[in-house]
């Protein structure tokens, strides 16, 4: 067993707003290994992109703050890292793709020049050779032109080809973990395979740890070997893929696998949970999804579940010991 | 074989590219470019494609809330492009529309019940009773209840809001229903509760649906028979369970090859587009797909395919066959 590269212990994000203390992240647990891609799953509002914030040191503070937690990279405690040693951290080790790419890339520069820096951070060489290494990147993910458009604007590209400057850019600096938070849910089907292939092949060939955070069953279901499901803040469940989606334990996990079309065969009727995402912070005890819950017991409503087991782990009631 | 309520005959949007100091027109998008289809009365149909392939304008021409360039739609016997604008005005009550963006497409100064009430209004069906009567009814129909009536939009999650769209179609008693991405923005875990429900309705009231998505899984879900469409154009058509089994045009082949299934124990064999999908204002010679097509042969280049029938029903555009 290796040791994790990215362990996150207890993690609580908070945000501090006119309207009170909103607890974004309220205790995540998960980690992942070298050449190992894990998911993250959840709905909307449930933390998915505050947790990846809060790992590269990104979050908007004020109002965010991390206010419980560890995060540990290869073992070193970086939650209150000072803001240069997080850049090093950002250039060299653990990199990020995010959900629109426009935001991302700087639209003033070119896609060469934005490139060649993340380059000469993480290497020493020169102007000529950075560029060089930039062309070789766009090439590699299998962008047409590359020797024009290293030279072209972020806006002269679709969406695709800017996701796929990210990813460029991400493998510039050879990152020990690559966390891609929701990196083709703006895309087109066509193109997300083309994506997603492209991110097995840079986890196949450089052992680059893939943290894929989405609200999608079936990227998580082609593409990784554990999955970690979020609900309102929390993790209510971890495990193998395999073990997840052929045996779900918890009400939510089971409801939402049950609850998506699958194209291989119509389904009569679809499974549908009642309700909808509470507000984080909204539900003040018990467990967060017991308003919607099928097996709801009077204990949901007053005591907290823990997420128990082993291989694989569950927050529920139904299985305490 | 029942009848057909909506009939469409090459049915063309070209939309202008204006430039220059005196606003010349220097080109032509063309969104939708000959497009045409039947629906049968009860029937639903499903409109897939990639973003920009002239979805949402096909769907928008069918209630004329954009002008056709070309082309001809009838809908019950009447050929809507030659109507009198009082005629137009009774169809257009029988053609209703449900919009992706809960969001925006609700007046947020608006009660909820004055919303619902709206399209009866400007089609002067009823009195204020009677009207105020039916909202109550339509709101317990789409799972709401009648004391929402006095609320507004931003009191409501997005499933819920959805649903007030849905109640809105409703009013005028319709007997088409154009849904463009009527789930697309909600979060899984309620997509299938809005899914459900307009299934429901479909039975109930034996609505009719033009059904557009770009979530393929949905579509198959949903539709009995599936239009696939590429830049401006429709490939292929076919019944639903037919065509998902066995897609007979490379594009389809590859657009279902791209989805990822929702199943760890299943890897489909995907096939990966180069390059992304071009522009409807510059569209290549001959068959549009050529430039990506895996199978494309010298003529594609030159020569247009038409939409042919194959067996029965199938129709497909593809100088393969
Ligand atoms: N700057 C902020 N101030 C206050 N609350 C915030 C802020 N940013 C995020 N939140 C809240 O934190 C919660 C988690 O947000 P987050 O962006 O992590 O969700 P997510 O899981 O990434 O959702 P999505 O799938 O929509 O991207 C949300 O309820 C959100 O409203
Ligand atoms: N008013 C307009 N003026 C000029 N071009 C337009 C206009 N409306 C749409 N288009 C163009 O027509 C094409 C088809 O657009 P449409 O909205 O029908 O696509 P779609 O299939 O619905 O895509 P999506 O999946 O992104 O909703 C696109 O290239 C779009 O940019
Ligand atoms: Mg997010
Ligand atoms: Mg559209």
């Amino acid at each position: 067993m290796t040791d994790p590269v990215l362990d996150v212990k207890g993690l609580k994000t908070y945000f501090f707003t006119d309207d009170g203390q909103v607890p974004a992240v309220d205790g995540i647990d998960f980690h992942v290994k070298e050449g190992e891609i894990l998911g993250i799953v959840g709905e909307s509002g449930c933390g998915k992109s505050v947790t990846s914030l809060s790992v590269m040191g990104l979050l908007p503070s004020p109002p965010g703050k991390v206010v419980d937690g560890k995060i540990l990279y290869n073992g070193e405690d970086i939650t209150y890292a000072s803001e240069s040693r997080m850049r090093q951290i950002r250039g060299n080790d653990i990199a990020m793709i995010f959900q629109e790419p426009m935001t991302s890339l700087n639209p003033v520069f070119t896609i060469g020049s934005q490139l060649i820096e993340a380059i000469r951070i993480h290497r020493k060489c020169s102007k000529k050779q950075a560029r060089a290494r930039a062309i070789d990147l766009l090439k590699l993910v299998g962008l047409p032109r590359a020797d024009e458009l290293v030279d072209e604007f972020p806006h002269q590209l679709s969406g695709g080809m800017r996701q796929r400057v990210m990813i460029a850019m991400a493998m510039a600096c050879d990152p020990k973990v690559l966390i891609a938070d929701e990196p083709t849910t703006a895309l087109d089907v066509t193109i997300q395979a083309q994506i997603l292939d492209l991110m097995l092949k840079l986890n196949r060939e450089t052992k680059t740890a893939i943290i894929i955070i989405t609200h999608d069953l079936g990227v998580v279901a082609q593409m990784c070997q554990r999955l970690v499901v979020m609900y309102a803040g929390k993790v209510v469940e971890e495990g193998t893929v395999k073990d997840i989606y052929n045996n779900p334990k918890h009400p939510y996990t089971k409801g939402l696998i049950q609850s998506v079309p699958d194209m291989r065969e119509k389904k009569q009727r679809l499974y549908s949970i009642k309700g909808s995402v509470p507000k984080p912070g909204s539900i003040k005890k018990g467990c967060q999804f017991a308003p919607r819950c099928e097996y709801v017991m009077t204990d949901c409503l007053e005591q907290e579940p823990q997420l128990t087991g082993n291989e694989h782990l569950v927050r529920c009631l139904l299985y305490r010991e | 074989m029942g009848e057909s309520l909506l009939k469409v005959n090459d049915l063309k949007k070209h939309f202008p590219i204006e430039g220059g100091v005196l606003g010349r027109t220097l080109g032509h998008v063309k969104a939708v470019d000959g497009v045409s289809f039947a629906i049968e009365k009860g029937e639903t149909l499903g409109l897939v494609g990639e973003s920009g392939c002239g979805k949402s304008t096909t769907g928008r021409m069918l209630l004329r809330l954009i002008e056709p360039s070309a082309g001809r739609i009838v809908f019950a016997g009447k050929d809507m492009t030659k109507l009198a604008k009082s005629e137009l005005r009774e169809l257009r009550k029988d053609i209703q529309m449900i919009f992706q963006d809960p969001f925006a497409s609700l007046n947020p100064r608006h009660t909820v019940g004055r919303i619902i009430e709206e399209p009866m209004i400007v089609h002067k069906l009823g009195g204020k009773k009677e009207r105020k009567k039916r909202v109550r009814e339509l709101l317990e129909v789409v799972g709401l209840s009648s004391y929402h009536a006095k609320r507004y939009p931003h009191q409501f999650s997005g499933g819920q809001r959805q649903r007030i769209g849905i109640a809105r179609a409703l009013a005028v008693k319709p007997k088409l229903i154009v849904a463009d991405e009527p789930v697309s923005a909600l979060d899984v875990s309620v997509q299938s509760q809005v899914l459900n429900l307009l299934q429901d309705l479909q039975e109930q009231f034996g609505l009719t649906f033009l059904f557009i998505a770009h979530d393929l899984s949905v579509v198959r879900h949903f539709s009995d028979r599936v239009g696939v469409m590429y830049l401006g154009r429709i490939v292929e058509l076919g019944a639903s369970k037919e065509l998902y089994e066995d897609p007979k045009h490379p594009y389809t082949q590859a657009l279902l090859s791209a989805v990822p299934v929702p199943d760890p124990n299943y890897q489909n064999e995907k096939i990966i587009l180069s390059g992304d999908v071009p522009s409807p204002s510059n569209p290549p010679s001959g068959c549009t797909f050529h430039n990506r097509c895996p199978m494309a042969m010298d003529h594609c280049k030159t020569k247009v395919p038409e939409l042919k029938e194959l067996e029965d029903g199938r129709l497909t555009a593809c100088h393969l066959y």
